[in-house]
């Protein structure tokens, strides 16, 4: 059965205070996950208080600052700082995303923060994407062609058909959608989750990619494509604004469209 | 040992569940105004006797009716659970077993009450 409790060794437990430093004047508490293979002990939750009066404005700058200053031992992702690398995806306030675009401001109290939820940790904020990846990999994300390449020059699309692109080449792959999937949760092993079918429907739409319906032969299955129950806690999550649930939508439409 | 892409392609496409999913659309499409006119038409008869009742069954449009909310319904009801099944259920013989009970419980009481509206209809 699908587990609706955690093992007694994943129950999170409360951990550690890390007081401000004196004088700080604008105190704000984040509590954010724990958990580290190699000291066999339960996840728990620290608390960092941080002044926010000598802090960024993102959840970022805050988790930077706590590393630098509190806590260096906290783990998790980050690069680009402005939302295009994906790789600070983080459950914040309740809700996945990425934690360079999301401002402290916008979380009413204290500010909670979590790993990517339903994956398996490796350490912290940081989660094993190996799977998702794999799935991204499974779709063969490039364009296909049984026309040769043209010589001296590109392959066309008119502005129309470039237009079908919007909305699905924004997306940067942080598997904040598909980690709120409850079919995600519970099927990942099969089920390719919203970001990857957006991912796939990315090259469905795609004027110049002739191999339309060999990708739709892959994804046509009761478990690769059909565990989408429209629940839509993707374009609820997804931090760049997307709706991966129209991509799966359109998918399923083609899909009945070449049955007639 | 198994590389992560090997898993993710697995045993590959099943090429199919897009005429389960059609078949749950049209059926969930055709319940609503069934459903619809079943309530309505059943809070019309309340307290009626059992001759009305009767009367009510065995008019031609009724019983056609009614023969398409049962199959209909039983037929959704089948397509639902599976995937539901499909979803929570993950040991494979508690997932085969729910599954055939499934199967046959939507088909043995389907048809059953698809039986008993055909003897009323047709007075036994």
């Amino acid at each position: 059965m699908a587990e609706f409790s955690l093992p007694a060794n994943s129950k999170v437990k409360k951990g550690k205070t890390h007081k401000a430093p004196e004088g700080a004047t604008n105190v704000r508490n984040f509590h954010v996950y724990r958990w580290n293979e190699e000291d066999g002990e339960n996840p728990h939750v620290d608390t960092y208080e941080v002044d926010m009066d000598k802090c960024g404005p993102m959840v970022l700058d805050a988790l930077i600052k706590i590393k630098d200053e509190e806590d260096s031992t906290l783990t998790f992702r980050r690069s680009c700082r402005e939302g295009v690398c994906g790789s600070c995806a983080m459950n914040v306030d309740g809700t996945n995303t990425l934690a360079c675009t999301k401002s402290c401001d916008d979380v009413a109290g204290d500010v909670h923060i979590n790993p990517l939820p339903h994956m398996d940790v490796v350490k912290d904020l940081v989660v094993d994407m190996s799977n998702f990846y794999a799935q991204y990999a499974s779709i063969e994300p490039w364009m296909k062609t049984k026309t040769p390449t043209p010589a001296n020059k590109e392959r066309l699309q008119s502005h129309e058909d470039r237009e079908k692109l919007d909305g699905l080449y924004e997306c940067i792959l942080c598997a904040c959608c598909s980690t709120s999937c409850p079919s995600y949760w519970w099927n990942s092993d099969k089920y390719l989750g919203p970001a990857v079918l957006l991912q796939s429907y990315r090259w469905l739409a795609d004027s110049r990619d002739e191999f339309t319906g060999e990708r739709l032969d892959e994804l046509e299955d009761p478990f690769r494509l059909y565990r989408c129950h429209t629940i839509m806690n993707c374009a609820n999550t997804c931090p760049k604004g997307l709706n991966p649930a129209k991509a799966i939508a359109d998918i399923k439409k083609l899909m009945v469209e070449r049955q007639g | 040992m198994r590389t992560d892409l090997g898993k993710v392609r697995g045993l590959g496409s099943a090429k199919g569940g897009t005429s389960h999913w059609w078949a749950q659309r049209v059926t969930a499409i055709g319940l609503v105004p069934l459903t619809v006119w079943f309530i309505v038409s059943l809070a019309a008869l309340t307290g009626a006797d059992h001759p009305t009742m009767v009367a009510w069954i065995s008019n031609p449009f009724v019983t056609v009716l009614l023969s398409l909310f049962i199959i209909s319904g039983f037929y959704h009801l089948k397509l639902g659970g599976q995937v539901i099944i499909e979803d929570y259920v993950h040991q494979d013989g508690v997932k085969l077993v729910s599954l055939l009970l499934l199967k046959f419980a939507t088909l043995a009481v389907g048809l059953a009450s698809f039986v008993a509206l055909l003897k009323i209809s047709f007075g036994s």
